[in-house]
């Protein structure tokens, strides 16, 4: 699969909402009465605004009474709470204000930054944000219930608005807890040490869980760099931890076999499942020069044989290059 | 000097020391084909550790110098092959028939003495 | 941020700094290994098409860096008679015969993007791309998303 490089200049992630942006009070092709409609939706968002800064503080505190009602946010403390709700309600209502989320997304990335170590759930953050959306909506309820078709008005106006900015902080929070765990995945993977010296030119290369093409690929590098350092003419790879492999990964797995030839050293695959050996065979994969056992013991006892360990020929190990 | 030949018993010891044009590699064919005449040598390690890059080019000139050697009774082990040059190597799909290639000096003189001892196991 | 690099193919003695040229900016711009290697070995490839075929011609090196990835184009060109058959010249059997022997099959396995402009009044030119996401984390996130 050939990826191609995009030729504009900036690129989006999926995940970005789409209208980033674009200001919430635009749309495209409006005649003029939608165009007199926005104007008018925008001198509400206006009057909106106007209000929640008015109202900050009671609106605030009813917020995060309902947060510890709601018995979110335990990890934190009263005062903790309270001060990051004062920054989420400003940048809230800047956001509502101008229209733009990028400064509320900067604002919501440094928070999961912040509150992810401590231990606080997707489901709390989300929670949180439509407690605020509840309590605003509420609150713009009980000011203008006099006057429906204004309240109505406003809630058109409100609504897609608090809806955007309630998916800008989820989905941030979302994709900042993927980054701090695929971090700590990638140094674990670093710190650890995959090949094992089990005899003097003998390598063990145990595989386990997900293999994917990135993980595969610093293995390889592993590998090789192993067989380089360690002197190896014997390597047994075990992939007896491995649940499947997709076609990807089954041709990196035969490109090592290969490149580790090249460097002089014979290899050994143990531990296929059947269901991986079937897909091998789906996929055509070229096995010819592989030599697989079926278990790991059986693997060793091959691997030491070719190794001169155990009165094979010795000079098996090195040596032919086949195509 | 780009390419260090030394002589160790029967064999010769070619060491690229580095990077070499496509002009070089045909001189280094053409020199260890007449050493070998000239010494009767009975095996050749080419030492490719220094080498960056083994593009298709290299790769026919590997193989050439190991045909060449064989016409003229001697075995080749290419040695040295690094570990990004030996995905590069793959991922190309170079056809590397019929290289005999080893880690190292030391393993690729065992292997020498091995194959030379006795006769050959397939004939080389 | 890198500046593009032309090198000058006039005789094989280039091929080995277009080589080394191509591993160094790979290395600058944070490719990880062995993409500096794979990166050398398609220019040495296309490289010395020029010289065999044409006698001179040039060789390209254009990194870029945007946000979210970064990459090399290399872009080999000359101004010779052109390859009269380019789907030959760019495919080959899985054994690896083919390609007319200009290396270029060789050369498209090792990079992600690959394209041949030829014709006898337009000279060959060969643009062949890699990139990589800056984050291991968007890297994973397409693939999931590409299924």
């Amino acid at each position: 699969m050939k990826r191609q490089p995009t030729t504009r200049a900036r690129t989006r992630s999926a995940a970005e909402p789409e209208l980033e942006d674009e200001r919430m009070d635009e749309q495209p092709d409006r005649s003029a009465a939608d165009a007199e409609v926005d104007q008018d939706a925008a001198s509400l968002l206006q009057e909106l605004v106007a209000y929640l800064r008015d109202n900050r503080t009671e609106l605030r505190e009813e917020w995060a009474r309902r947060i510890s009602e709601a018995e979110l946010l335990g990890v934190m403390s009263d005062e903790e709470i309270f001060s990051e709700a004062t920054e989420v309600y400003d940048n809230y209502v800047d956001a509502l204000e101008t229209g733009s989320i990028e400064t509320l997304q900067t604002y919501a990335r440094e928070l999961s930054e912040r509150i992810i170590p401590r231990g606080v759930e997707t489901h709390e953050v989300l929670g949180i944000v439509l407690l605020l959306r509840d309590v605003l909506a509420r609150s713009l309820f009980a000011q203008y219930q006099d006057d429906l078709e204004l309240l109505n008005r406003i809630l058109d106006a409100y609504e897609p608005a608090a809806n955007r900015i309630a998916v800008t902080v989820g989905v941030s929070f979302v994709e900042e807890r993927e980054r701090v765990i695929h971090d700590q995945q990638e140094a674990m993977r670093e710190l650890s040490t995959p090949v094992l010296q089990l005899r003097e030119r003998l390598l063990i290369l145990p595989i386990i869980g997900v293999l994917d093409s990135a993980r595969a690929r610093q293995l390889t590098e592993q590998l090789l760099a192993a067989i380089r350092d360690n002197r190896a003419t014997v390597v047994v790879i075990d992939i007896t931890g491995v649940a499947t492999i997709d076609r990807t990964v089954a041709n990196h797995l035969v490109q090592t076999v290969e490149a580790s030839r090249l460097m002089g050293a014979s290899t050994i695959l143990t531990g296929l499942s059947s269901e991986i050996a079937q897909t091998l065979v789906d996929l055509d994969v070229d096995l010819g020069m592989m030599k697989t056992v079926g278990d790991l013991q059986g693997g060793l006892e091959e691997a030491e044989r070719l190794a001169g360990y155990r009165g094979g020929p010795a000079g098996d190990a090195t040596g032919d290059v086949e195509t | 000097m780009s390419v260090a030949i030394l002589r160790q018993g029967d064999y010769l010891i070619a060491s690229i020391q580095s990077d070499l044009s496509d002009t070089e590699v045909v001189e280094l064919r053409g020199e260890l084909a007449e050493l070998v005449g000239t010494y009767r040598a009975r095996g050749i390690v080419v030492d490719v550790a220094a080498l960056d890059v083994i593009d298709s080019f290299v790769a026919r000139s590997l193989r050439a110098i190991v045909l060449t050697a064989s016409l003229r009774g001697a075995e080749t082990v290419i040695v040295g092959i690094q570990p990004d040059v030996a995905i590069a190597m793959v991922q190309f799909r170079l056809n590397l028939e019929p290289l005999r290639v080893a880690l190292d000096l030391d393993a690729a003189i065992s292997l020498l003495d091995r194959l030379t001892r006795g006769d050959a196991e397939d004939g080389g | 941020m890198e500046d593009e690099v032309r090198v000058p193919i006039n005789g094989d003695a280039d091929l080995v700094a277009a080589r080394a040229e191509g591993r160094a900016l790979a290395e600058r711009l944070g490719f990880p290994r062995p993409d500096p290697v794979l990166i050398a070995t398609a220019i040495s490839e296309v490289a010395r098409n020029i010289v065999v075929h044409v006698g001179r011609g040039e060789i390209t090196l254009r990194p870029f860096e945007e946000p979210d990835r970064y990459g090399l184009v290399v872009i080999a060109s000359d101004a010779g008679p052109g390859i009269r058959d380019i789907e030959a010249a760019v495919h080959d059997d899985y054994s690896g015969s083919g390609g007319l022997g200009l290396g270029l099959p060789g050369a498209r396995r090792l990079m992600d993007d690959f394209r041949v402009v030829s014709g006898p009044d337009t000279g060959t030119t060969v643009t062949m791309t890699k990139w990589r996401f800056r984050d291991e984390l968007a890297r994973v996130r397409e693939e999931r998303r590409r299924g």
